[in-house]
């Protein structure tokens, strides 16, 4: 084989293409992963880390469940590089009943999958969580859920599935998909180069979008902009990850930095910038609510902040598996801004895919066949 | 689109040198070993390394030490440095309190 051939052709060097490769790899293919900018450019990088089960669509969670049981715990010694894994549980502030309502909500669904949530009240949020303020009256807690740091665990996959021998080209833009007898067989990119590949597995966040199209698949997916802001390294305060039925989000990391994200609801507004930038309002926003619910952090400085794009679908769950239309191309788009935690359990899925293997984790209410809207109609989307 | 890097290219094997625990990044106290060592792992971007061990990522965010981290880079890659790309510049430009950075938006409440 030449060097552009492979059994698998991945597009995209995040968390799940990364994944893809080291496990891929791992079964002895021949992988080549493409990726227009670098390692770990796009989403992988850009969360807060969190690594949860709890308040996730129940179709989805197989595989968080799978991430957090199976991968996750044994990350370091996989891959060799620390991804910093800790599983200390989520806690989820409340502000008022209706809030109280749905974190309820939350508990009765993840009791249907078999995962622990408790709501706390009065007394004991506070005797077991003393940094949040008065202002937080309930909150929801998954003893299970964690932590993890996006940065180093995408780019230990990395690390890992080049050591095994995956073949990883940086700024090469994939433009197009071309088929061979009905099946994805080549993709071409930027650069003029062809690749060839018995699997296509395309795993680029947002910009799978425009490659899918190339062989008439519309997925309906839109960008949106996320913020975060990150403090210098404080004393040890909390080791769970924090969010707010507001929208905020954010933990403490090994290193002793908070990372905080917030949902504005403008985000939207920014949906058409080709470049993701800090705006001054979001982090200032997210500080103001920080300072809120969680007071003793208003003294912690913010050393910098940055931004991303997330890929949200339409009805906020990921399209990943097989197309039956396009014979041997797989596809793994439309994270919603949760698809960290389950990345790893969406790149051995891939993988497995791509090895005509029956994957361990049920992925079938993920399909890009629940979108029949969106082929017929793809004007709307 | 950054520019095309074929990650499988051999730079040789790591050889370890006098000076590899010379501190370069003073915020995060990373040394030229270390740095080096995150080349041989496949960090091939200035982001990569920041990422993977930290060198720009504290209280200075890569002011004082990004010209000398780009060095050690470019040279472990046999390449210029001009072939290297920046790190992002992140606002804020000096650590700023949430408290007073969250001020702004208390007036509406």
């Amino acid at each position: 084989m030449s060097n552009t051939t492979a059994d698998v052709i991945i597009v995209g060097a995040g968390i799940a293409g990364n994944s893809a490769a080291y496990y891929c790899a791992k079964k002895g293919l021949k992988v080549i992963v493409l990726e227009e900018e670098m390692i770990g450019h796009g989403g992988s990088s850009r969360n807060g880390g969190g690594a949860r089960v709890s308040g996730r669509d129940a179709r989805e969670m197989p595989l968080a469940i799978y991430a957090t049981r199976h991968i996750w715990p044994n990350l370091k010694e996989e891959l060799g590089v620390d991804p910093e894994y800790r599983q200390n549980g989520y806690l989820v502030c409340g502000y008022n009943e209706e809030h109280k309502k749905g974190i309820q909500n939350r508990i009765a669904d993840a009791a249907k999958m078999g995962i622990d949530m408790y709501l706390l009240e009065g007394k004991e949020l506070k005797d077991k969580h003393p940094y949040v303020s008065d202002h937080v009256t309930c909150a929801g807690w998954t003893p299970t859920d964690g932590v993890a740091n996006p940065l180093t665990a995408t780019l230990g996959f990395y690390k890992r599935a080049r050591e095994l021998g995956a073949r990883f080209i940086t700024g090469e833009k994939v433009e197009k998909i071309k088929l061979y007898k009905g099946r994805a067989r080549t993709v071409v990119t930027q650069n003029g180069n062809t690749y060839e590949g018995g699997k296509i597995i395309v795993a680029a966040g947002f910009g799978g979008k425009e490659i899918i199209k190339s062989v008439g698949l519309f997925v309906p997916v839109f960008k949106r902009l996320i913020e975060v802001i990150v403090t210098e390294p404080m004393p040890h305060m909390f080791d769970n990850m924090v969010g707010g039925m507001s929208g905020f989000y954010g933990q403490q990391t090994v290193h002793g930095s908070f990372v905080f994200g917030n949902a504005l609801g403008r985000e939207q507004c920014f949906a058409e910038i080709t470049t993701p930038v800090s705006s001054s309002y979001n982090p200032a926003n997210i500080c103001h609510t920080i300072g809120v619910d969680i007071p003793a952090l208003k003294e912690a400085k913010i050393i910098r902040t940055w931004s991303g794009w997330t890929d949200m679908s339409v009805d906020g769950v990921p399209i990943i598996g097989n197309v039956a239309e396009v014979p041997d191309l797989i596809i793994d788009i439309g994270c919603t801004g949760h698809g960290f935690c389950p990345g790893p359990a969406s790149g051995y899925t891939l993988a497995q895919l791509a090895n005509n293997e029956t994957p361990d984790v049920d992925i079938s209410k993920l399909a890009y066949e629940r979108y029949d809207m969106a082929k017929k109609q793809p004007q709307y989307y | 689109m950054s520019r095309y890097l074929d990650r499988s290219a051999d730079i040789g094997e790591f050889i370890p040198q006098p000076d590899d625990d010379l501190i370069i990044c003073r915020c995060e106290e990373i040394t030229k070993g270390e740095i080096r060592k995150a080349v041989h792992l496949g960090m091939w971007t200035m982001t990569e390394v920041k990422r993977l061990i930290r060198p720009g990522m504290g209280l200075c965010q890569g002011q004082t030490c990004s010209k000398h981290v780009k060095g050690v880079i470019a040279k472990e890659l046999h390449i210029s440095p001009a072939e290297l790309d920046d790190l992002t510049a992140r606002p804020p430009m000096r650590p700023v309190e949430m408290g007073v950075f969250g001020n702004e938006v208390e007036s509406h409440e």
